[in-house]
């Protein structure tokens, strides 16, 4: 069988590192081919240098297809309708005008395509992130791409939207579509995969099989073998440092009680739009509530006030990394200071970016970093403050395995010093590994909450449950 | 020095080159260009400028922008005329502090705040001069002397803000909460940046420095008029931008905004040298601000 895109030896550099170095690549017609590898592998550079936006120092490519990438960050028009997106830059047109006839006609072909059934007139801003992807897809396709590369396209997508997403996969496949997935769930990828290139610091290590193991996978990826996916050190519970009772923000959440003791760490969990996030950020004094009290060790904290949270020894890693957790345009060591700013000690700067494997120089524009490596540093910037409690939103949201891991040791390093952990999580398998209690909450309310050793089931009948009020 | 470290110095001092490059063509097809006596002049007149886009690089830093640092300084020289220089200062600072305040409290977009600044304060020159040009005191006469022959005291001044605000930028703790908030101004909330009282000291230090612009400009000239100032706005903005700040926050340094004055500076004194006639200077500084825009984005990619 003929490969559609045919790469060889395939060598980039950046400035002086070697972001790919002789990776060799076959994508054929009917397959799912998957990239894996942890953040900072090389994924992304070699999509990028697929798909033309990279140029590259050494190796060929051959392509006898065209070639379309769906992004994280999707590339619609929001305010423009499905029809006009789907064929944005190439409106149909009659006398020199737009042919909206035309265009309605074509749509539904295009939408049923992707098995995705909305209104062609609806705005895309009106519509959930899993449609705007199948939105990205049917256009893809309408321009006769021969090979897909989908980029992590499940780490914003709930688990049904996912399903869907891997039944359309499938599909494409079996109509002669050649895809390129990336993902970090491992699950999924035991699910779709035919074939799997397995790529570690910019070389590609194996191509694995549809039927490897999670483990195999695992110890190919990290470069060597891992013990335990969640190694929680539980603790002996203190003093609680952190209790939040009957808090509400009318229409968002309601009559929320946590408590989180020293050496402890609580999860919550919950479907995405939950409340979770909410809560926290309230907490935190990010946004106000209506009633109810946040108490740090026993001192209350004024609502709506970051400054006081923290001087009263609570962090929050938010769940929004690019958006809401670093100075893009700062090195890394800046981005490190930002809460510590008063104190000028470079050494610790650089003992914390040790301590954490932060690959990188602190120099370095934090830009640069892979996403396990900036989440590193957003929480390094916590460490650094030394909090009492530290909030955790997401996070190993988009971080591969291995940074996945030291996340979850430095969980159990704060907690072996009597620090506290609140975790909010989507992701089941962890938040019920890593915490001594799940809280679990439906509709801005807590649904219950469930001792350590829960099973992901007792998890998600609270979690789906409906308001019986 | 390797090729590697040759070009990241090239590229982080693109500004600087291309003054000097600038310099070089200048001092080719008009050697008068170099005397000692031109140069200083060369340097005084980029003080004015120099001095309001040190305080417009806060403000760019931190993400933001001021029109009305020219009104600023023409209200300020004012207001020293008719009182004294210090209180020119202080009124300075105030607009900047009004400024600061409609955008952090009052959530206006900067280009608005400044925008109706601008009116506001050059309104308050009128009135206050009657339309008249006022005669500055002694003081303010003498920052725009020359301390000693082949002293002007205006370069000192230059140079000692721009040592201010490289020493606020890079030292102080309002400095680094200048390039986080502009870097990404969320993330500063969360990491505990009071990010609206901070705004409102940022735009109070544009005031300052656009008050000190304006009073040397008065000094120069001995005397503060209602018109004075007029579009230095824009030249200050110019200035920012041609040293390698980004409008949208984050990215700025004092060297390179000091070598953005000098730029206009060297371009307005060269065209003067050469004779070519104001009317095309005007469209000669323009292409040159475009032109610096775009290399520097170049690099960037």
């Amino acid at each position: 069988m003929n490969a559609l895109i045919t790469a060889r030896g395939i060598t980039k550099h950046f400035g002086a590192t070697k972001a790919l170095d002789g990776v060799d690549l076959d994508i054929f017609a009917g397959e799912v081919h998957v990239l894996l590898g942890e953040n900072g592998a090389g994924k992304s550079t070699l999509v990028k240098v697929l798909a033309g936006i990279h140029g590259h120092d050494a190796g060929t490519i051959e392509g006898h297809s065209s070639l379309a990438v769906i992004h994280q960050e999707l590339a619609l028009v929001p305010e423009l309708s499905v029809a006009e997106n789907l064929f944005l830059n190439r409106l149909p047109r009659k006398y020199g005008f737009v042919d909206r006839a035309e265009m309605r006609r074509r749509a539904p072909e295009l939408l049923n395509r992707v098995g995705l059934n909305v209104d062609p007139d609806a705005k895309v801003k009106d519509l959930g992130i899993a449609q705007q992807q199948m939105i990205e897809i049917a256009r893809a396709l309408d321009k006769n791409a021969g090979v897909l590369i989908l980029d992590e396209p499940t780490a914003v997508l709930t688990e049904t939207e996912t399903d869907r997403l891997l039944q359309i996969m499938a599909q494409l496949r079996d109509n002669g579509v050649g895809l390129v997935f990336i993902t970090h769930h491992l699950d999924e990828i035991q699910r779709v995969a035919d074939r799997i290139t397995v790529l570690r610091d910019g070389r590609s290590v194996g191509v694995l099989g549809p039927k490897a193991t999670t483990q195999h996978m695992i110890e190919l990826m990290v470069g060597r073998p891992i013990d335990e996916q969640y190694p929680r050190a539980q603790q002996r519970p203190g003093q609680p440092l952190l209790s939040i009772s009957g808090l509400t923000k009318r229409g968002v959440f309601e009559d929320i009680t946590i408590e989180v003791h020293a050496g402890e760490v609580v999860g919550i969990a919950g479907l995405v739009g939950a409340g979770r996030t909410e809560v926290v950020r309230a907490a935190f004094g990010v946004d106000g509530y209506d009633h109810g009290k946040v108490e740090v060790d026993g001192k209350p904290l004024p609502s709506h006030n970051v400054q006081a949270a923290i001087k009263a020894g609570l962090g929050l890693v938010p769940e929004d990394r690019k958006g809401q957790g670093l100075v893009l345009t700062a090195t890394v060591g800046r981005n490190l200071e930002l809460v510590t700013l008063g104190n000028r000690d470079q050494q610790r700067l650089h003992d914390i970016a040790g301590k954490l494997r932060i690959k990188g120089r602190v120099e370095q524009p934090v830009k640069e970093l892979s996403g396990g490596n900036q989440q590193k540093v957003v929480i390094g910037k916590w460490l650094l403050a030394d909090p009492k409690v530290l909030i955790l939103d997401e996070p190993t949201r988009g971080v591969d395995v291995g940074a996945k891991v030291e996340i979850y040791e430095l969980i159990n390093r704060m907690t072996a010093q009597g620090r506290a952990v609140l975790l909010v999580s989507s992701d089941l398998p962890e938040v019920i590994g890593m915490s001594d209690r799940v809280v679990v909450m439906a509709h801005g309310r807590i649904a219950g909450e469930l001792p350590k050793g829960a099973i992901q089931d007792q998890v998600m009948a609270l979690a789906v449950q409906e308001i019986s009020a | 020095m390797s090729t590697i470290s040759i070009r990241k110095y090239a590229s982080e001092n693109g500004a600087l080159a291309g003054l000097l490059v600038l310099a070089l063509v200048i001092a080719i097809m008009q050697p008068a260009f170099l005397n000692a006596q031109n140069l200083l002049n060369v340097g005084v007149q980029a003080a004015v400028i120099a001095i309001m886009a040190f305080g417009m690089t806060f403000v760019v830093v931190a993400g933001g922008i001021d029109l009305s640092v020219g009104s600023i300084a023409a209200l300020a020289a004012m207001v020293g005329a008719l009182t004294a220089g210090p209180i020119g200062l202080l009124v300075g600072a105030l607009c900047g502090l009004v400024n600061g305040a409609l955008v952090s409290y009052g959530k206006l977009p900067p280009f608005i705040a400044t925008l109706a600044m601008l009116s506001v304060a050059r309104g308050l020159t009128l009135v206050f001069s009657e339309g008249q040009p006022h005669e500055t005191d002694a003081l303010v006469t003498f920052l725009g002397s020359n301390l000693a022959p082949m002293v002007p005291l205006p370069l000192l001044l230059m140079l000692a803000f721009f040592g201010i605000t490289g020493l606020v930028l890079t030292r102080t703790n309002l400095g680094r909460r200048m390039y986080a908030i502009g870097g990404n101004e969320e993330a500063a909330k969360l990491s505990g940046i009071d990010v609206r009282r901070n705004k409102l000291w940022i735009y109070a230090l544009s005031g300052l420095f656009a008050a000190a612009a304006g009073l040397v400009l008065a000094g120069r000239l001995g005397s503060a008029g209602p018109q004075a100032a007029v579009g230095y706005e824009l030249d200050a903005i110019a200035a920012v931008v041609i040293g390698g700040a980004s409008l949208s926050g984050g990215v700025g340094r004092a060297t390179g905004t000091l070598v953005g004055a000098l730029v206009l500076a060297v371009l307005r004194n060269g065209l003067n040298l050469l004779q070519v006639p104001p009317f095309w200077q005007q469209v000669v500084i323009g292409a040159v601000i475009a032109l610096a825009a775009l290399l520097d984005s170049l690099r960037r990619r």
